[in-house]
């Protein structure tokens, strides 16, 4: 059948653009996890000089859109360092600091949805701040953001088809060129939407409720 | 071991302790009751600055806890607290919860912790269960988990701030227990509770509080057989 043919020829390509969005989809999720975490604790902090600049990168980077972020980094950074940038490692970059806004209000909501009883409990066996929220508090706000960090993920995921726009061939990119010499948008189109769903499902379904469930068991909390 | 000095402690507006004075001696049980809202909870949790008082100095075991430059969680280490509500840490044993602190604060090895601990859950009853979780465990059984976690950093005082009020009626008797033996031992103890059997039995002195003042102060006999105040007989006859 025609539209197999299709198919078939844009497979391998299309496989080295998947593999570049699921590189770029787990480096940014996992740096903007750790940026995120440090700036929820910032944004939690009493000290202006920590939380004000915690605050405004979140507003800043949840405030403006991925595209504008993606432009601004690609020509302010070279500016900045004074030679050109790797494609690649400015979108990880921009990805990241992304995400980390998004992990930020993720793991602080989590952190602010364990029960002041816990860290009252803490400190009064004479735990200092960072103790029990090391040993109390974190371990357990880490299990109720699972899930909206399985979300993150998949949203990260479907992102990372922006940084297209600086010259990365990455799945979306890929579609788009293939379609540019064979002229069959609709047929290469569907196949593109089909991998990103294919992630997505994935993604959900084994690393979201597989960890939950490891995680889980160890306690029923 | 506690001294409490004309303690203060208002919310914005609120003012919630308009001084209170309290001392307590070495082996001394003494027992808070008052109406709610009276500000109880809030003058125990002065005492391991949980709450910072707005004025006033308290002093435990000599150690000056209003004070600014004193290391508060090593204060904290000498005062154990009993909440209302348990707060036992949920993603821990009752083992666990009860080594924690003790591994991480005072750093002793992991065998001397669990020694420690499987004393002290034998000692509230509760041996069979080191591996449960707190989910696993009735409201009794976990109030008595969170005793055996306070104790075990060797306080020199325990304060319970209505320890038995979120327990079914049944598992009352367990956790008073408990807290009786403890008294006996020679615990310095301050206990917010209604319950008159305990403050009657353990209890050396009895304070009534009502909006912020201590209103009576006396005997366990002196207070709930006699009381002189007008304010703590109304209380007494609500809740008798
Ligand atoms: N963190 C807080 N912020 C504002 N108001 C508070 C806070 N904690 C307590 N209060 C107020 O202080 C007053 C005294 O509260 P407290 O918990 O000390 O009373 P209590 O005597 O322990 O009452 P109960 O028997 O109900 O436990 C109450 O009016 C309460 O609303
Ligand atoms: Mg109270």
């Amino acid at each position: 059948m025609y539209v197999l043919e299709i198919w078939q020829e844009a497979f391998p390509v299309l496989l080295v653009g998947l593999r570049l969005t699921i590189e770029l989809t787990i480096l940014a999720v996992l740096f903007g996890c750790v940026i995120g975490l440090i700036v929820a604790l910032g944004k939690m902090s009493r000290m202006p000089l920590i939380k004000i600049p915690s605050v405004i990168y979140v507003e800043f980077f949840r405030g403006s859109p991925l595209l504008v972020q993606i432009f601004l980094v690609y020509f302010g950074l070279p500016k900045l360092v004074g030679h050109p940038m790797d494609q690649f490692w400015t979108s990880v970059a921009v990805l990241s600091l992304n995400s980390g806004a998004y992990c930020a209000e993720i793991f602080r909501a989590g952190i602010q949805s364990i029960e002041r009883g816990q860290m009252e409990a803490a400190r009064s066996l004479g735990m200092n701040h960072i103790q029990a929220m090391r040993y109390v508090i974190l371990p357990q706000a880490f299990k109720r953001v699972i899930p909206p960090l399985g979300n993150e993920f998949i949203a990260m995921m479907k992102d990372t088809s922006l940084v297209s726009v600086i010259g990365l061939i990455e799945l979306t990119r890929s579609g788009q060129l293939i379609i540019s010499t064979t002229y069959t948008a609709i047929e290469i189109w569907f196949l593109v939407a089909i991998f990103y769903i294919i992630m997505t499902v994935l993604i959900s379904e084994f690393f979201v409720n597989r960890m939950e469930r490891r995680l889980q068991a160890g306690d029923r909390s | 071991m506690i001294v409490a000095n004309n303690v203060h402690k208002a919310f914005g507006q609120l003012q919630v302790l308009q001084g209170i004075d309290l001392q307590v001696r070495e082996q001394e049980v003494v027992v808070i009751i008052g109406p709610s809202g009276s500000g109880k909870s809030t003058f125990l949790r002065c005492l391991n600055l949980l709450e910072e008082p707005t004025s006033g100095v308290i002093t435990i075991d000599g150690m000056c806890v209003t004070d600014k430059t004193s290391d508060i969680n090593r204060i904290r280490q000498n005062v154990g607290m009993v909440f209302q509500r348990f707060n036992l840490f949920p993603h821990k044993t009752a083992l666990e919860n009860i080594t924690l602190s003790p591994l991480k604060v005072k750093g002793i090895s992991l065998q001397e912790a669990n020694a420690i601990a499987k004393d002290l859950l034998a000692k509230v009853g509760l041996s069979d269960k080191e591996t449960s979780y707190p989910d696993q465990l009735s409201g009794g059984q976990q109030q008595r988990v969170a005793i055996a976690r306070a104790l075990a950093m060797k306080p020199k005082v325990m304060l319970f701030d209505e320890p038995t009020s979120a327990l079914d009626p049944e598992m009352v008797g367990e956790v008073l227990t408990v807290m009786k033996d403890l008294a006996r031992e020679g615990m310095t103890m301050v206990v917010v509770t209604h319950e008159m059997g305990f403050a009657r039995e353990v209890g050396d002195r009895v304070l009534f509080i009502d909006e912020g003042r201590v209103v009576e102060e006396g005997t366990p006999e002196q207070i709930f057989g006699n009381p002189k105040n007008e304010r703590t007989r109304a209380f007494l006859n609500k809740i008798l």
